[in-house]
């Protein structure tokens, strides 16, 4: 059984969804808050929910990085293990820099919250391998800072790696723009595959009476 | 001391907040703005008296927490 480390910082708000949906794929669970210094020893897995850390001041994720336990997340990650940032989450691992690139306010200022059709881009990562390349999933969005920013020297590079996991797509899969990212990324891995950040909510997408359950199979991915 | 840090995203980088204060002005028939870039101000007060340290630990500051350097450019300056 996959024991799942769930980040808490004060402003998070989605570690007990993220919790209830781990549990649901029949994980062990503990939340850690964020002035810990050490991670329960049998992580396999380190969870960055969504949530507004420290209310967004400065930047969305900005002051989440020198929280005591990012010491230890940092250690875990650049040691191979894996982590995962949703939303706010994504944006913290961004302004760490074990992900490329940066979140800006969304094209039309608007907090943008509503289900949304994605494409998978590259399913050659642990995160989106029980994923179809080019599948269409439903997920949700809700998110005010979600544009994201990379120069074009490092999306080439982006690319190459097969490093881009999702794009904000139509239901038949045509990239579109929902908040001004670069060429429509919803979500980006590091080069080494381990580091995982989207803006969607997969936690959030369980169960098809309440919208979709599109989000089992991208976090069955990364317990398998 | 006083320093205050200007924080702007870079030029080239789109500025989603700047654009729509640009549009307001246009709409109130303000004209003749070309461009509107939107950054924040921090102003710090430090009890350093040599300005060449400050603007050492200053610059360490914006780099490492007050600007994002993949989207921001930062100037400062002392009063």
């Amino acid at each position: 059984m996959k024991h799942i480390t769930i980040l808490q910082f004060p402003g998070t708000n989605c570690d007990l969804d993220t919790k209830y949906a781990f549990e649901k794929l029949n994980c062990t669970t503990t939340i850690v808050w964020h002035k810990e210094t050490k991670l329960p020893e049998n992580t396999d897995l380190i969870v960055v929910p969504g949530g507004f850390s420290y209310g967004d001041y400065l930047r969305s994720g900005a002051i989440a990085q020198f929280s005591p336990i990012m010491k230890a997340v940092i250690a875990y990650a650049n040691s191979g293990g894996k982590v995962l940032g949703i939303c706010n989450g994504f944006q913290i691992l961004t302004e760490i820099g074990l992900l490329p690139g940066a979140l800006k306010r969304n094209i039309g200022l608007h907090f943008i919250s509503k289900f949304q059709t994605l494409k998978v881009i590259n399913n050659t990562n642990d995160f989106l391998q029980k994923c179809n390349k080019d599948e269409v999933l439903n997920i949700p969005i809700a998110h005010a800072d979600g544009n994201y920013y990379i120069d074009e020297e490092a999306f080439k590079e982006l690319e190459a790696n097969e490093q881009i996991l999702l794009r904000y797509s139509d239901e038949h899969g045509e990239p579109i723009v929902i908040n001004g990212s670069v060429t429509s990324i919803a979500g980006v891995c590091n080069k080494t595959k381990n580091i995982f950040g989207l803006m969607p909510h997969p936690e959030r997408a369980l169960e098809t009476i309440l919208g979709s359950e599109d989000g089992i199979k991208m976090l069955e991915g990364l317990i398998a | 001391m006083t320093a205050i840090v200007n924080i702007f995203l870079k030029q080239g980088v789109l500025d989603p907040q700047g654009k729509a204060i640009h549009h307001a002005l246009d709409a109130m028939n303000f004209e003749g703005v070309e461009d509107v870039r939107m950054g924040k101000q921090i102003i710090l007060k430090l009890t350093s008296t040599n300005e060449n340290d400050a603007r050492a630990e200053v610059e360490k500051m914006a780099e490492d927490i007050l600007a994002n350097t993949v989207i921001e450019d930062y100037t400062i300056e002392f009063i």
